[in-house]
C-alpha cells in the first residue's frame, strides 16, 4: 500500500541560475522513481493546504534529487528547509517517458523543464541534447548533461550559446531522430509537437498544470488532449505529443 | 465504541464520509488506506452525459484553503453504473453516496431514473455547483426550483434523496424549508461559496473561468451557522460539511445539528498523516478530551 514517505533532506544547494536543489533521503522513493515521475510535497506552514508537486531530476542509491524555482508561498517555504528537515511527500507520482521508444533520441529542455529530463538522459543511449535559456545567467546542468551526450545551448538574447531556441537546433538536426522528449514552456511544447509532426518524429512532452490532490482524484489539472480533459498527474504528466491539443 | 449512524434509514458504519468532488470514486485514494474505513463516499459529481468541465487553471489556492473550477467533469451516469458502482460495491464497505447533477429539472428526473434499481445507497441532488452555466446553482438559490427539483427527484428514486445546498444564498433556511416541502429526506451543506482570486503580478484572475468555489478551514464558521440555522428550521436529518480538518471540528458540525459530516480538504492537506490514522482521528474526539466531558453524538 502507498503511503506518505518521510524523506529527510541530505544536501541543499541554491543554483547559480537561481534554483534550489535537494538532495532527499529515502530507499523506497528512489528505488521507485522512473524517469518524468514528480512528487508531492506537503507545505507545512500552516497556511497552503495544497502539496507542491516537483519533479524527479535524477533517483539512484537511495537518495532522489530534486530542483525548483520559487515561485510562491510554497515553494518559498520549502526553499527554507535546510539539511536535517524531514518532508512529507507523496510519490513518485504520475506517468515518466516511455523509454522504449525507439531510434535515436533529442531531449528538448526549456528553462525548468530541463531538470525531469535529466534522469531520462542518463538512461539513453547516445542522446542529442538541446537546452534552451531565456540567457546566460540562467543557464543551468550543462555540464552534467554534456557528460551523457552531444549537448546545445541556446539562449533567447544570444548571451550564452546559440541566439534562439533550443528547438531551432534540434530541427537542423532532426533527419538524425527517432524520438524526442521534451519539457519547457508551453509555447516550446507547442513548437516541439508541430516539429514533430511536420517530420514524422514521435515526441513525448511533460506537461504542467497547476495541480490539487496529485493521485487523479480532483480534476483540476487536466489538459486537453484527443481522448478529452485527462489528469496530468494520474494520466501524464507525459504525454504523447500526437495526443496533446494546445490552444 | 460505538461510532453507527443511522441517517435516513441507512446504517452508516461511522458518520465520517468524503464530500462530492473532493475524492474522486473513492478508488484513487484506495491505494494510500482502506477507504472502507470511512463511512461513506459522495462520489464526484455526475450528469446524463460525460462532461469534460471547465478550461485550466481550475484551481487556486488561498490563505488556508482554495478556490476550484473544475465545472463537473465526470464519465457520466452510465460509466458510474457499469465500472465505479459495482467495483465500490464488490471490493468495499463504506456507503455509496451518488452525487447528481443536471441543467433541467427533466435532467434530474432522468437521473433519479438512471439510478433507480442500482446498489446506490443515497442520492445527494447537487443543485448548488458554483462552476457551471446552466443549471447548477442557479436551481439551488431559488426556493420554488429547489422544491421542483426535490419533487421531480423524489418520484424517480427508489434510495433516500439528500439535497445538496448552496450557501451563496441570503437565507439558506428558506432553501432548507423548500427540500423539506418537496419531500427530501435530507439536506447537506455547504457546497463552496463563490470566490476569485486575481494575480497581482499578471493582474489577471487566477482561474480560467474566473470565478469558483471556495472551501477550506476559512468557510468552516459560515458552515456551521449555517447547519445550526437548518437544523432549527427544518425536521430532516442533515449532512455538515466544510472546511472539517480536525475531530473537534466534526463535532462541532455535529453540535450544530448535522448526523453526518464530509470532509474534502483534509483529504489532501499537509501537515497530518495521509490514511487511516487521519480518518480515525475524526472518528471521535480526541482521547484526552473525552475523558474531560464526555460527547455524546445525536
Amino acid at each position: 500500500m502507498k503511503q506518505d514517505l518521510k524523506c529527510a533532506i541530505i544536501e541543499r544547494r541554491v543554483l547559480s541560475s537561481g534554483q534550489v536543489e535537494l538532495i532527499l533521503d529515502n530507499p523506497r522513493l528512489a528505488d521507485e522513481a522512473k524517469p518524468g515521475q514528480f512528487v508531492h510535497i506537503a507545505v507545512e506552514n500552516g497556511k497552503n493546504l495544497l502539496r507542491r508537486p516537483i519533479s524527479i531530476c535524477d533517483a539512484e542509491n537511495g537518495r532522489t534529487r530534486i530542483i525548483f524555482e520559487i515561485k510562491g508561498e510554497g515553494t518559498k517555504w520549502l526553499a527554507e528547509r535546510g539539511v536535517g528537515d524531514t518532508l512529507t511527500l507523496m510519490g513518485p507520482l504520475g506517468r515518466g517517458f516511455d523509454l522504449d521508444a525507439g531510434g535515436r533520441a533529442f531531449i528538448i529542455g526549456g528553462g525548468i523543464g530541463v531538470f525531469p529530463l535529466y534522469m531520462l538522459t542518463k538512461r539513453l543511449k547516445e542522446p542529442k541534447i538541446f537546452l534552451g535559456f531565456r540567457n546566460k545567467d540562467m543557464v543551468v546542468m550543462e555540464d552534467e548533461f554534456a557528460a551523457l551526450g552531444k549537448t546545445l545551448v541556446a539562449t533567447d538574447d544570444g548571451s550564452y550559446g546559440a541566439k534562439g531556441f533550443a528547438i531551432d537546433l534540434a530541427e537542423r538536426e532532426i533527419s538524425d531522430c527517432g524520438v524526442i522528449y521534451a519539457c519547457g514552456p508551453k509555447p516550446m511544447l507547442k513548437a516541439v509537437k508541430a516539429m514533430a509532426e511536420r517530420h514524422g518524429v514521435r515526441a513525448q512532452l511533460s506537461m504542467e498544470e497547476r495541480m490539487g490532490c496529485g493521485i487523479g482524484a480532483c480534476l483540476v489539472c487536466v489538459c486537453k488532449t484527443t481522448t478529452g480533459n485527462r489528469q496530468v498527474c494520474l494520466q501524464g504528466p507525459v504525454f504523447d505529443a500526437k495526443e496533446i491539443i494546445f490552444d | 465504541m460505538n461510532t453507527k449512524v443511522n441517517f435516513c434509514g441507512i446504517e452508516f458504519k461511522n458518520p465520517v464520509l468524503t464530500a462530492s468532488g473532493t475524492f474522486g470514486f473513492g478508488l484513487e485514494y484506495d491505494e494510500y488506506y482502506d477507504i472502507s474505513e470511512l463511512g461513506g463516499i459522495s462520489v464526484k459529481g455526475l450528469t446524463l452525459k460525460p462532461r469534460e468541465g471547465n478550461p485550466t487553471p481550475r484551481v487556486a489556492e488561498t490563505y488556508g484553503g482554495m478556490l476550484n473550477s473544475v465545472g463537473l467533469q465526470n464519465p457520466g451516469v452510465e460509466v458510474f453504473k457499469s465500472y465505479y458502482l459495482p467495483k465500490l460495491k464488490a471490493e468495499k464497505t463504506c456507503r455509496v453516496i451518488a452525487n447528481i447533477a443536471g441543467s433541467s429539472v427533466e435532467d434530474y428526473a432522468e437521473m433519479a431514473k438512471s439510478l433507480a434499481g442500482t446498489d446506490v445507497d443515497l442520492l445527494e441532488v447537487n443543485i448548488s455547483c458554483p462552476n457551471v452555466k446552466s443549471g447548477g446553482m442557479a436551481f439551488g438559490t431559488d426556493a420554488a426550483n429547489v422544491e421542483a427539483i426535490t419533487r421531480a427527484v423524489k418520484a424517480e428514486a427508489d434510495k433516500p434523496v439528500v439535497m445538496k445546498l448552496s450557501p451563496n444564498v441570503t437565507d439558506i433556511t428558506e432553501m432548507a424549508r423548500a427540500a423539506e416541502a418537496g419531500g427530501a429526506d435530507g439536506i447537506s451543506l455547504i457546497n463552496t461559496l463563490m470566490g476569485m482570486k486575481i494575480d497581482v503580478n499578471t493582474r489577471r484572475p487566477v482561474l480560467a473561468n474566473v470565478k469558483g468555489g471556495y472551501s477550506g478551514p476559512g468557510v468552516m464558521p459560515v458552515a456551521v451557522r449555517m447547519v445550526y440555522e437548518c437544523s432549527k428550521a427544518v425536521g430532516i436529518p442533515i449532512i455538515g460539511m466544510g472546511g472539517i480538518m480536525t475531530g473537534d471540528d466534526a463535532v462541532e458540525f455535529m453540535l450544530a445539528g448535522a448526523s453526518l459530516v464530509m470532509v474534502g480538504q483534509f483529504c489532501r492537506s499537509a501537515g497530518r498523516r495521509q490514511g487511516k490514522e487521519r480518518h480515525n482521528g475524526l472518528y471521535a474526539p480526541p482521547r484526552d478530551r473525552r475523558r474531560e466531558r464526555p460527547y455524546r453524538g445525536r
